[in-house]
């Protein structure tokens, strides 16, 4: 399991870096936070190529730094492969020999997907020959993907990896990017600045703020949570595992998820595609009685377990159970006083069909079985 | 062909053509090192080892003839030594052309050299080092292929510059026909000759000429590199 624990400060009163935390074994962690925040301080430090007055860090068992002991093995020696904001390929070398750069490197023993596999995987078998200037940008994200992966590293460590690119070619390599998550079985740390990446990639979160962490959990549990900063964001809402439901009705697509299920007006695959979906807390509605006679498509039956306030404002956010999974609805606290809301109460929860957002859906693509290429769709 | 050349002033083409390789194949590994010291190095005395570097640019050449022969004279301390030890003379000697040549060129090398370092992006060496790369690693596959088309520049300049060292040489190495007179010696030795104006003008008119195509060859080397390295 990845530790990290850091003590860093930039000149004499400058900005302080105090953080630790642990990353599960396989699977993504993202650092999330805004800018100037020290995510990427952290990433460079657990990398080697910053290193830190003060700090721990282990990658699968064996220690990589240990300041009080004197340890601090170079970035060489750590196995750390990096998935750089621009990419940072070779300009010199083909993107065959790029790919190979880390692999070549690579202890004899250390396993991970092959060189055919990983090309398969990120689809740039046709780019073997050229040279990277000639790239496009999500081309060359896909390259630097497969090139750190190929150094068969212990940790994948990804430095915003999209946020150099336009919507069309961040949308382009997240799936890619999804696909490389479910087949590595190794950690990744994941520095990131834009929610829906979270959404679509992470499984861990680690939430920072001036130097600091805020908190850190799965990502499912942090966005249920009304008392982080997520909370105050406009697309506030719980994350739901979804699986593409068997039947589909009239163009509408069914999304199952433990306790319920939800009628959307997305089609993000075949049935059994798996997907994270973003419910936003400002698009539940609530009713004390089962509403008629209404266009709303998803009329869920919940029990109201808590309310929260929701910041300074005149409004509140409803914690609705559904089976084992939780809603966030956000609702004034007028509202509150009209239907006498308390704890305990069953409510009728409304979502439209026509609220999720797609572009979220869509990252987050998951098929059941690791490898099924067939169950993705064309990016 | 001869191009009305006589055989005296074919040697002396020839001898200068010798001498500027030779100097810059002595000078091209040391001025790399040097400048990646002075462009990557964080250590006391890095300003005094650049102006060090640069002396033979502001010094007159005859100045630096005049210190090689007071190093490696017959009895200099590291002449003597070469002398008494392994036999090896060089004043006096195309060895010593060469040296004395290369010394006045070395600050040309360098500052290429640097040049072609400093355009070196350090976060593709960071990458290769997360990717396993260790320092000697790195340097060969991804610094020193992409500072190449510095070191064409360099080593084509000081080639050229190198054909063309006048004081440093003749004070060093003096004017011996077939041993030290290069170019520009023969077209002195020339013009101090009664009825050698025309000799003279034939050795600077070859003179002139491969300088110019030493500068073209360097440019069209140069761009052909660039595509190479995908920078173009």
């Amino acid at each position: 399991m990845p530790q990290v624990a850091l003590r860093h400060r930039f000149g004499h009163d400058g900005f302080a870096l105090d953080v630790a935390f642990d990353a599960p074994e396989s699977g993504v962690t993202a650092l999330f936070g805004p800018s100037g925040c020290g995510k990427s301080t952290i990433l460079a430090a657990v990398a080697g190529l910053l290193r830190p007055q003060e700090g721990r860090v282990a990658i699968g068992g064996e220690v990589v730094l240990d300041t009080a002991r004197g340890i601090a093995l170079p970035p060489e020696r750590r196995r750390c492969a990096v998935v750089f904001q621009d990419a940072r390929l070779f300009p010199h070398l083909s993107v065959e020999t790029n790919l190979r750069y880390g692999l070549r490197r690579a202890p004899r023993d250390a396993d991970g997907p092959s060189f055919n596999e990983v090309v398969a995987l990120l689809g740039i078998d046709h780019l073997l020959a050229r040279r990277p200037g000639g790239l496009s940008g999500g081309e060359r994200q896909r390259v630097a993907l497969g090139r750190a992966l190929l150094a068969r590293p212990r940790l994948l460590l990804m430095d915003e990896p999209l946020a150099a690119l336009d919507a069309a070619r961040r949308a382009e390599v997240l799936p890619f990017l999804a696909r490389l998550r479910d087949v590595a079985r190794l950690p990744i740390l994941y520095v990131t600045h834009a929610l829906d990446e979270v959404d679509a990639l992470a499984d861990h979160l680690v939430l920072l703020e001036h130097g600091r962490v805020l908190a850190n959990g799965p990502v499912t549990t942090l966005a249920a949570r009304t008392d982080l900063p997520l909370a105050a964001r406009r697309d506030a809402g719980v994350l739901l595992d979804c699986t593409v439901g068997a039947a589909p009705l009239d163009g509408l697509t069914r999304l199952d998820f433990p306790g319920g299920a939800l009628v959307t007006t997305l089609h993000p695959g075949a049935p059994g595609t798996r997907l994270r979906v973003r419910v936003r807390a400002r698009d539940i509605a609530v009713a004390i009685e089962e509403p008629r006679g209404i266009s709303t498509q998803n009329i869920l039956r919940t029990t109201l377990t808590d309310i929260q306030p929701a910041g300074e404002g005149q409004e509140v956010f409803l914690r609705l159970a559904i089976g084992p999974s939780t809603l966030l609805a956000r609702i004034t606290r007028d509202s509150v006083r009209r239907l006498a809301l308390r704890p305990g109460m069953p409510l009728w929860a409304l979502v439209k069909a026509v609220t999720f957002d797609h572009r979220m859906a869509v990252g987050a693509e998951r098929p059941i079985e690791p490898g099924g290429d067939d169950a993705l769709p064309a990016a | 062909m001869n191009l009305g050349l006589s055989a005296e002033e074919w040697q002396a083409v020839r001898l200068s053509l010798e001498v500027a390789s030779r100097s810059v194949a002595v000078s091209l590994l040391p001025a790399i090192g040097i400048a990646w010291l002075l462009s990557r190095g964080r250590f006391p005395g890095r300003m005094l080892l650049d102006a060090l570097v640069h002396l033979p640019l502001v010094v007159p050449p005859v100045v630096v003839g005049w210190g090689l022969l007071m190093l490696f004279g017959i009895r200099g301390p590291i002449g003597g030594p070469l002398h008494d030890w392994f036999g090896i003379r060089l004043v006096f000697t195309t060895e010593g052309a060469a040296l004395a040549t290369a010394v006045m060129s070395f600050p040309l090398i360098v500052r290429a050299v640097r040049l072609g370092l400093d355009t070196v992006d350090t976060g593709l060496e960071a990458a290769a080092r997360t990717l396993g790369a260790g320092p000697i690693d790195r340097f060969v596959t991804i610094t020193l292929p992409l500072m190449s088309p510095g070191i064409l520049a360099g080593a084509v300049t000081a080639f050229a510059a190198g054909l063309g060292e006048f004081g440093a040489v003749i004070t060093f190495a003096s004017n011996i026909p077939g041993e030290t007179q290069t170019l520009p010696l023969a077209i002195y030795a020339a013009t101090q000759t009664a009825g050698g104006e025309a000799v003279a003008a034939r050795l600077a008119g070859i003179s002139f000429t491969l300088a110019i195509a030493g500068l073209l060859l360097a440019e069209v080397v140069a761009r052909r590199m660039y595509r190479l390295l995908g920078r173009a």
